[in-house]
């Protein structure tokens, strides 16, 4: 301790004697190089200061902040596009859905006009079919009136030729007519 | 000689003596690794800081992760009001990193484990300290030595012990780093040493303790350096903050 007490006083006092590096112990604790190692360290460690806080480091924040400010602008700008998808897919949506109620309206739409028109041309027929239906009724009554009459006659004619083939005789046709529709009379008494 | 644990902390002129007055200013072999320590760290963040690429490569990931590991550091220990410091404390991280890990490389030499070195770093870290305190704070800074809700009759006491305590922080500082370096490095020339002296037959398992030391020690160099540059955060804290 004293040694060393010895050796700061030289220092201090710039009465500075070399001590050679052989003394053994501590080298940490031989003053022989305090100074020079004091001066160095006080170089290397004021350009490092001086490099890094001019130069280097502020190019080292620059280059972080660019990157930061970059990945945000992205961000906002992916958030941005992200919205406007959802509003075109909502838009999408509403647009689908609206071309359904559409295109359900013009089905039901059709169905009606069509029941309609099919109604109104069964109508039609309908009402064709009943008109020709009445008119062969018709038809078939005029017959059925005119027939017994047209029968009488033919039973009349008919009677009078097999009277003249059988017989040979000509018979009067009101006789033979008057006998028929007696018997027209009969059968229709039945 | 060689064998003497002590032996890899001797510092020898390399080149020719030079001398200022009566002071002796040679280019020692601590003055090459400080000289190396600097260029490697000047390189190093100088290839890292002039990519400007979005998506970093390795080095300046490095570059930028050392970066952003500082500011972290400073801005949890020391607050927003520390930011001007930011390059002398990452200068210091880097300074004593780099130097202790290059001191981890065999047959080198550890600047950091010379106690002027440690020192010289210590005062002007504690005279900044303080000087950026009275200046921030006038006479106010001397409340530092006052704890608020002490009894008073125990503040003659803790305001003792708080000078005390403040004075020796530079002590504390540089020793704290000086002894770690120095002790790591003579364990591991012990150890060395016994892997020698015991040959092939005993020598495996001091080998394995050496293996297991310089794992530990580059933890040490890494962490020193990071408790170095921390404490000063906190000094600077309590300069610049003053909330005792």
């Amino acid at each position: 301790m004293k040694k060393i007490i010895i050796y700061l006083y030289a220092l201090f006092s710039f009465n500075y004697v070399a001590i050679s590096a052989e003394t053994g112990g501590m080298p940490q604790l031989n003053p022989e190089f305090w100074f020079s190692q004091i001066f160095w360290l006080t170089i290397t460690f004021g350009i490092l200061f001086i490099i890094l806080s001019k130069f280097i480091l502020p190019k080292i924040r620059s280059n972080l902040e660019s990157r930061k400010s970059q990945i945000m602008e992205n961000i906002e700008i992916a958030d941005n596009q992200k919205t406007k998808s959802e509003k075109n897919l909502k838009e999408y949506d509403k647009i689908i859905l609206d071309a359904k109620d559409n295109a359900k309206k013009t089905f039901n739409l059709a169905k009606e006009k069509i029941q309609l028109d099919l109604g109104k041309e069964r109508e039609k027929i309908v009402s064709e079919l009943n008109s020709e239906i009445e008119d062969a009724e018709n038809e078939i009554k005029d017959l059925k009136k005119s027939s017994p009459e047209k029968i009488s006659l033919i039973a009349v004619d008919t009677a009078a030729e097999i009277i003249q083939k059988l017989i040979g005789v000509e018979v009067n046709k009101s006789n033979v007519s008057a006998i028929v529709s007696e018997q027209v009379k009969l059968m229709k008494g039945k | 000689m060689a064998a003497n644990p002590m032996y890899q902390f001797n510092v020898y002129r390399i080149g020719p003596e030079i001398k200022i007055g009566e002071i002796d200013i040679s280019f020692t072999n601590a003055s090459l690794f400080m000289v190396i320590s600097t260029l490697a760290i000047l390189v190093v963040f100088n290839l890292g800081a002039k990519k400007k690429s979005l998506i970093p490569d390795k080095i300046q990931l490095l570059s930028e992760l050392s970066y952003s590991f500082v500011s972290k550091m400073i801005s949890d220990t020391a607050g927003a009001k520390a930011k001007p410091y930011f390059a002398f404390i990452f200068s210091l991280f880097m300074f004593v990193l780099f130097c202790n890990m290059f001191g981890m490389i065999p047959y080198s030499f550890t600047v950091t484990s010379h106690i002027i070195v440690t020192f010289v770093l210590a005062a002007f870290i504690f005279i900044g300290v303080t000087i950026i305190g009275f200046l921030k704070h006038g006479l106010g800074y001397l409340k530092l030595f006052v704890p608020s809700g002490v009894p008073i009759i125990l503040l003659p006491l803790i305001v003792v012990i708080e000078i005390i305590s403040y004075l020796s922080r530079p002590i504390s500082l540089s020793v704290r780093l000086f002894a770690n370096m120095m002790a790591g490095h003579t364990m591991m020339k012990v150890f060395g040493g016994f892997v020698v002296s015991l040959g092939l037959v005993g020598g495996w398992l001091p080998l394995g303790f050496s293996v297991a030391l310089t794992g530990l020690e580059i933890l040490v160099a890494f962490l020193q350096a990071y408790v170095f540059a921390i404490l000063t955060c906190i000094y600077l804290n309590d300069a610049l903050n003053l909330h005792h």
